[in-house]
């Protein structure tokens, strides 16, 4: 089912069966038929989860979304609510709860938070007079979820919104509590390091630096762990060797170049949800003779991306110039294979030959999607449009003057952009971006994108700053840009959990690190495609498991900040 | 050998009771237990006594004493009765004593003599007076049963959940029944009572008389009735000295005895032991005791004093002033061992023992034996050994302590502040810390807070000196106790230790500490019990000491500024004002003059009070822009009014655009000049409505007016944008220098744009246009460009 999940350095499945588990346990306390009504927002992440084939092994017989009035009809005994924890939702929760016990049977009503209970919605339901009517209020928290055998989100859309411009730091504590569970699961993380606001934003204000802040959360938890859990110690061989949180505002520029990897330039264009994206159906139509042209599909093509996919896991993170040259020899390799049945005269060879043909048809199809996709995209960037911009981005990253007018109704977002460091007043100070750049070699002139040696390949020539801080942490460390850190927002700082005796590591000569980062505020799929790069490195030392409250791109970053007063 | 067996009496031809002491009483009674109330509690529980119950009014000196033994005897409470005429005493299953008095009202009292709670019987029962009442046991809980002066009868099956229940009226009854007993049976309670020759059931809907099978004739009265402790058996005790032993639902007989004592009988309890086919009950008279089953003869025993029986799960326990004894059927086990001429295993592995004196010899032989049952029975018994202790006096039987469980055995050891003993049990027994060690620090604990001559600061240290982190612990239910017993600081100090901030919150909001609550919730970074702490001050303080409180805590202020955001738009006006934080106040303005007004009038109103809040935010830009948008809007609402159409909401830059397009140059131009657009972006506007347009003509017109501030290469792309090459071509030479080769190639013009780049000597261009050569069309200008090219390079 989720094969690929285990593919890592890190068995993510284990992670995955750890939440199925949870969910399985919640859906066997309501016993009998049930009806489950999302929050629409849920259904996304959760089918990461579970498919609907594992709900209905659980009497799941009708799924609604949650909408105003009425509940649609379902015969059915339970009816559960899986929901956030916001309180716009709870009003929705009691106006269907309260049509439904006008009509005719009794249910019963659960709800199910996630990933937090919410005593704050609990009230809710009670000034509403409806909490009593729930027979199970719990919370499933699903904080990490994995997407791929190295990635883990949150999908928490606001958390950079919420962190920076309201300071709230809901989605941190349930950062927090995502490490936590991994740590339950994959063992004490020895050594923390850390870069930015985040980790500390303790009052909502920026206070002097409190670097303990995050370790403090962890270590926390931690000793609450230790004395909800019966077992008094972790005893769980570590996994992981170092933790890097990584705040989203330590580095803004990066998310707002454009990706130019394959899966980057994918999400840029058509935009990734939930490891799914939708793609006009044109270039999909059957290509059968007799009825071609006949009845093209109308409804999108959805795919699934991820490296359950051999080619594509072959191809996502290569610069979009090294992905042709890949596809074509993909092709030939494939149609030399198909051609191998004019060789098989023995019966055996011919058996030999029909055993691989699922196989084969397989990769001929996901080849004919990726080719397809690369054309969609092909047409995009070589569209003057498309050049314009990068132009501009790359006139904009060199401090060439650029000249933008926006519409009254933007200037609220104008004011969040400036809240959240992305846009400066002019003033005077010194820009001391060219000496971040130098130092931490932001700008590689001689990018070879079919043959990466760096890390700047994944936007031809910008090496995105937040890979490179973990690339320098790893080796030699960053004791050798102390000033550049000082520089860059936030503090940074290094912690240690001690680790009983029994359970520390000895590597063995030659064996890579794993390090676990975490970006706090969102990561690009460029940036990802980077960290794999460094951990495919033969002498970079260090495998990285990337973690992040939300995958996004430019423009989705700047659309969750963005105000629309109408 | 004879040691064993000689206590043994036989009952007929296949069961042996014997009869052994647990105790040695030395409670130093003063009275007879003829003269008290007494109450005994199952499983080896304690024993409650009244002195003096009379309930004729006395002198104050006179009062009755209630006191509270361990089953050996060890006093545990003593306390002078205080409140009304007692008429029957009782133990819980959670060994709370309950006193029903008089009146009805039932007071508990726990094992220490410690006032807990009362509840009433109800009204009826007020009225009436009680008569008699029993304690009695359910799968339930504890109920109680009463006997008003009325002859009615009225129930609780569980005092912990309290619903009375009255019974349906006997019909005919004038007098209190001869005898009457509670039974349960398919989990309901009922009532058996006699009226002199009749026997009738009393369930809460009807009253039925009911009639034991076999039953001899002759009877005219039942002098006493005992159903067995698992309420499956009745035995009934008639005037006539003749005893009928049968099932409790009175569908089958089992035995029955004629003793040919007509005395009334002070008790009658069931002895038998679960499993076992014997059924026998026991008889006490005031100096004679007799266990009768079904054999011709039964077992008589003299009591030397009077004495009490207390029915138990596998034996009746006999206690008197001087002695406790436990008479029980010799359990298969013994009998098989040490029966004379026991032939065996367990007799011969006994004889083999004595003879080589070896211990547990035999077990060495069997090597597929697991140890464990062994093992496990060795450590039950050392259990159990432990507390028959006459310090602690808890006698259990085996299959009492099986039945029980280690986990109540555990609470009761507690509850008689047997700590240490409790936890050496637990780790003998290697319990669980969560299940075991920990709990009963926790019980500790709690019994610790309510030590009041102790300080606040002391007991704390205690209790985390002992407790520590141990897992399973929960400082906050110790901390609750600690309010419970009125001692808030010593809660609040208690709190200091739980980690669970969870936990911490609600229990400070309980006791008022709303603030101290506040910080702890925001210490722990969970924004829900922020909120929740939040709307909790809000409620109780007002609206002013609720925004100082909000002010010292900025975390705490921006949640509430989130929440009202989404929930109470004025209230965030106010804290805006409050904080003088002009710059969020004209953010507020603005989002307001979208959202909340419809007329222009007000819209351009709230725009003037944000742009005068960004002035006082010295947030110039903001407020410049603010006046620009309420300039913009009264001029795009004339526009309206006098052009039709939509303007409103427009930008600057698209309302030019508009204008443009609907051929309105003049005031296009004019708006240009009001809001200062640069000249270089005016072009641009206008160039992309006229090619919108399609006005080829106007376009040519306008690129003519002066010298094009943005270039001519803008006008060559937008055209070729609109697929348009004829007019693209007339701009593309007027291009400059620079820009030339981009715009010949764009209009296609490739050989042209060749000689240009060869002009130029400029590698760059050159290489364009050879990226922009097709196959044959364009061969020789390929093959010009690169010579040319490979000279410059030579160069």
């Amino acid at each position: 089912m989720a094969a690929h999940l285990s593919y890592g350095r890190v068995n993510l499945n284990v992670l995955r069966e750890a939440v199925r588990r949870e969910l399985r346990e919640f859906l066997d306390k309501c016993a009998g038929s049930k009806a489950i009504v999302w929050d629409e927002y849920l259904t996304g992440p959760f089918g990461l989860i579970a498919q609907y084939s594992l709900l209905k092994e659980h009497e799941v017989e009708k799924m609604f979304t949650l909408k105003g009035s009425r509940l649609p009809a379902a015969d059915v005994k339970n009816i559960i609510f899986v929901v956030r924890p916001r309180l716009e939702l709870m009003d929705i929760i009691s106006e269907n709860v309260l049509s439904e016990d006008r009509r005719g049977p009794a249910r019963d009503f659960h709800i199910l938070f996630v990933p937090r209970r919410s005593l704050l919605c609990e009230q809710r339901l009670k000034d509403l007079g409806v909490l009593g009517s729930f027979i199970h209020r719990e919370e499933y928290s699903l904080d990490l979820i994995p997407f791929d055998g190295d990635l883990l989100s949150m999908e928490s859309e606001g958390a950079f919104k919420e962190c920076y411009l309201e300071s709230d730091q809901t989605s941190l504590y349930h950062a927090a509590k995502g490490l936590m569970t991994l740590q339950a699961l994959y063992g004490t993380i020895p050594q923390i390091f850390g870069k930015g606001e985040c980790a500390r934003v303790r009052n909502g204000r920026r206070v002097p630096p409190d670097p303990m802040f995050c370790f403090q959360q962890v270590a926390n938890m931690m000793i609450r762990m230790k004395r909800e859990f019966t077992g008094s110690q972790n005893s769980i061989f570590p996994v992981f060797d170092n933790l890097l949180l990584l705040d989203r505002n330590v580095d803004l520029l990066t998310p707002l170049a454009t990706q130019l990897t394959y899966e980057g330039l994918i999400d840029e264009i058509y935009g990734i949800q939930n490891s799914y994206v939708k793609l006009p159906p044109e270039k999909f139509a059957p290509k059968k003779q007799g009825d071609g042209g006949k009845d093209l599909p109308t409804e999108a093509k959805k795919l699934q991306l991820n490296s359950a996919e051999e080619l594509y896991a072959e191809i996502r993170d290569k610069n979009f110039n090294a992905v042709g040259s890949v596809l074509s020899k993909k092709a030939k390799v494939i149609s030399a294979a198909f051609e191998e049945r004019h060789n098989a005269k023995t019966v055996g060879e011919i058996k030999q030959f029909v055993s691989q043909l699922p196989h084969m048809q397989a990769a001929r199809g996901s080849l004919a999607n990726h080719t397809s996709i690369a054309e969609l995209i092909k047409d995009v960037t070589t569209s003057e449009d498309f050049f314009d911009k990068l132009t501009v981005e790359q006139e904009f990253m060199s401090g060439i003057d650029t000249d933008k007018t926006y519409g009254y109704e933007h200037i609220l977002t104008l004011y969040n952009l400036e809240k959240a460091g992305l846009l400066k007043p002019q003033t005077g100070g010194r820009n001391t971006y060219p000496t971040v750049r130098k130092t931490l070699r932001l700008w590689m002139d001689d990018v070879n994108e079919q043959n990466p040696t760096d890390i700047s390949y994944v936007y031809s020539g910008y090496a995105p700053l937040s890979v490179r801080l973990a690339q320098l942490l790893s080796r030699p460390g960053w004791r050798s840009i102390e000033e550049v850190l000082r520089i860059l927002p936030g503090p940074h700082f290094e912690e240690r959990q001690p680790l009983p005796t029994g359970l520390q590591k000895k590597r063995q000569p030659g064996e890579n690190r794993v390090t676990l980062i975490f970006f706090l505020g969102g990561v690009t799929f460029a940036e990802i495609a980077a960290l794999r790069f460094l951990s495919q490195l033969e002498d970079g030392g260090t495998e990285y498991v990337i973690a992040t409250t939300k995958l996004i791109n430019g423009a989705s970053w700047i659309e969750s900040l963005m105000e629309k007063p109408f | 050998m004879d040691c064993y067996t000689a206590n043994w009496n036989p009952l007929g031809d296949s069961a042996f009771y014997r009869k052994y002491e647990l105790y040695s009483m030395d409670w130093d009674l003063k009275e007879e237990l003829r003269d008290c109330l007494v109450a005994a509690a199952p499983y080896g529980g304690p024993i409650a006594l009244l002195r003096n119950p009379g309930r004729k009014e006395k002198p104050a000196s006179a009062r009755p004493v209630l006191e509270i033994y361990s089953a050996s005897g060890v006093p545990l409470a003593s306390l002078l009765w205080k409140s009304g005429p007692m008429v029957s005493l009782g133990w819980s299953a959670e060994e709370e004593l309950l006193c029903v008095q008089e009146d009805g009202v039932v007071l508990v009292y726990g094992l220490h003599g410690d006032f807990r709670r009362h509840f009433s019987m109800g009204n009826e029962v007020l009225q009436n007076r009680v008569l008699d009442a029993r304690i009695f046991h359910t799968e339930f809980g504890s109920g109680v049963a009463i006997l008003t002066g009325a002859h009615r009868f009225t129930l609780s099956a569980n005092v912990g959940d309290l619903k009375l229940r009255r019974m349906p009226e006997v019909p005919g009854l004038q007098s209190a029944p001869s005898c009457w007993t509670t039974m349960c049976q398919d989990r309901v309670a009922h009532i058996l009572l006699a009226v002199g020759p009749d026997l009738y059931l009393l369930d809460h809907a009807a009253c039925s008389a009911v009639t034991p099978p076999g039953l001899a004739p002759g009877v005219s009265s039942f002098l006493q009735m005992a159903v067995s402790f698992t309420y499956r058996h009745l035995a009934l005790f008639t005037d006539t000295g003749y005893i009928w032993m049968g099932t409790a639902s009175l569908k089958e007989k089992l035995c029955e005895f004629n003793c040919n004592i007509r005395a009334p009988p002070k008790q009658m309890v069931w002895c038998s032991r679960p499993r076992s086919k014997e059924r026998a009950v026991v008889v006490a008279w005031e100096r004679r005791l007799m266990v009768v089953g079904d054999a011709p003869e039964g077992i008589q025993f003299v009591l030397d004093e009077d004495s009490y029986l207390v029915p138990e799960l596998d034996g009746v326990r006999i206690f008197s002033r001087s002695t406790h004894e436990f008479l029980h059927e010799v359990p298969v086990a013994s009998e098989e061992i040490f029966k004379i001429a026991s032939m065996a295993p367990g007799a011969l592995l006994l004889e083999a023992q004595k003879e080589y004196e070896a211990a547990s010899f035999g077990k060495c032989f069997l090597d597929r034996f697991p140890p464990d049952s062994f093992v496990r029975m060795c450590q039950d018994l050392r259990v159990l050994n432990a507390i028959r202790d006459y310090h602690i006096g808890i006698p259990l039987t085996y299959s009492q302590y099986k039945q029980l469980t280690i986990q109540v055995l555990l609470d009761r050891l507690v509850l008689r502040r047997l700590y240490p003993l409790a936890i050496q049990i637990c780790e003998y027994l290697r319990l669980p810390e969560v299940q075991g060690v920990s709990r009963i620090l926790a019980h500790w604990a709690c019994y610790k807070v309510q030590q009041k001559d102790v300080s606040d600061e002391d007991v704390a240290r205690a209790i985390n000196q002992k407790l520590g982190d141990t897992p399973g612990v929960s400082y906050s239910d110790i901390a609750a106790r600690a309010y419970g017993c009125g001692r808030t600081e010593l809660a609040i100090k208690l709190l200091e230790y739980e980690p669970r901030s969870g936990e911490q919150v609600p229990l400070l909001l309980k006791m008022k500490r709303s603030k101290l609550a506040l910080s702890k919730a925001i210490e722990s970074g969970d924004t829900d019990l922020v909120f929740t702490v939040l709307l909790h001050l809000k409620n109780e303080l007002n609206r002013g000491d609720f925004f100082m409180t909000l002010r010292n805590q900025p975390m705490a202020l921006s949640l509430y500024r989130q929440f009202c955001k989404h929930q109470e738009l004025e209230t965030l006006k106010d804290l805006y004002n409050q904080d003088d934080n002009h710059q969020e106040l004209g953010s507020f303005h603005v989002r307001a003059s979208y959202a909340a007004e419809e007329r222009i009038e007000g819209r351009v109103a709230a725009l003037q009070t944000a742009a005068d809040a960004f002035y006082k935010a010295k947030n110039e830009f903001a407020a410049k822009a603010t006046e620009d948008q309420m300039r913009l809007l009264r001029l795009q609402r004339r526009l309206e009014d006098e052009l039709g159409g939509r303007f409103l909401d427009l930008s600057v830059h698209d309302t030019v655009t508009t204008l443009i397009l609907s051929g309105q140059n003049k005031r296009a131009e004019q708006l240009a000049r009001d809001f200062r657009i640069p000249d270089k972006r005016l072009w641009w506007l206008k160039l992309t409505a006229l090619a919108d347009l399609e006005d080829w003509e106007e376009l040519e017109k306008f690129s003519k007016s002066k010298k094009s501030p943005i270039g001519y290469l803008p006008f060559v792309e937008i055209c070729m944008k609109q697929h348009n090459k004829y007019e693209a071509k007339k701009y593309a030479s007027r291009v400059g220098p620079e820009q030339k080769v981009k715009a010949l190639l764009l209009v296609g013009d490739v050989a042209q744009a060749a000689d240009v780049a060869i002009e130029h000597r400029n590698e760059a261009e050159m290489s364009l246009v050879l990226s922009h050569c097709t196959g044959a069309t364009d061969g020789a200008t390929a093959d010009k460009i690169q010579r040319a090219r490979a000279q410059v390079q030579k160069k």
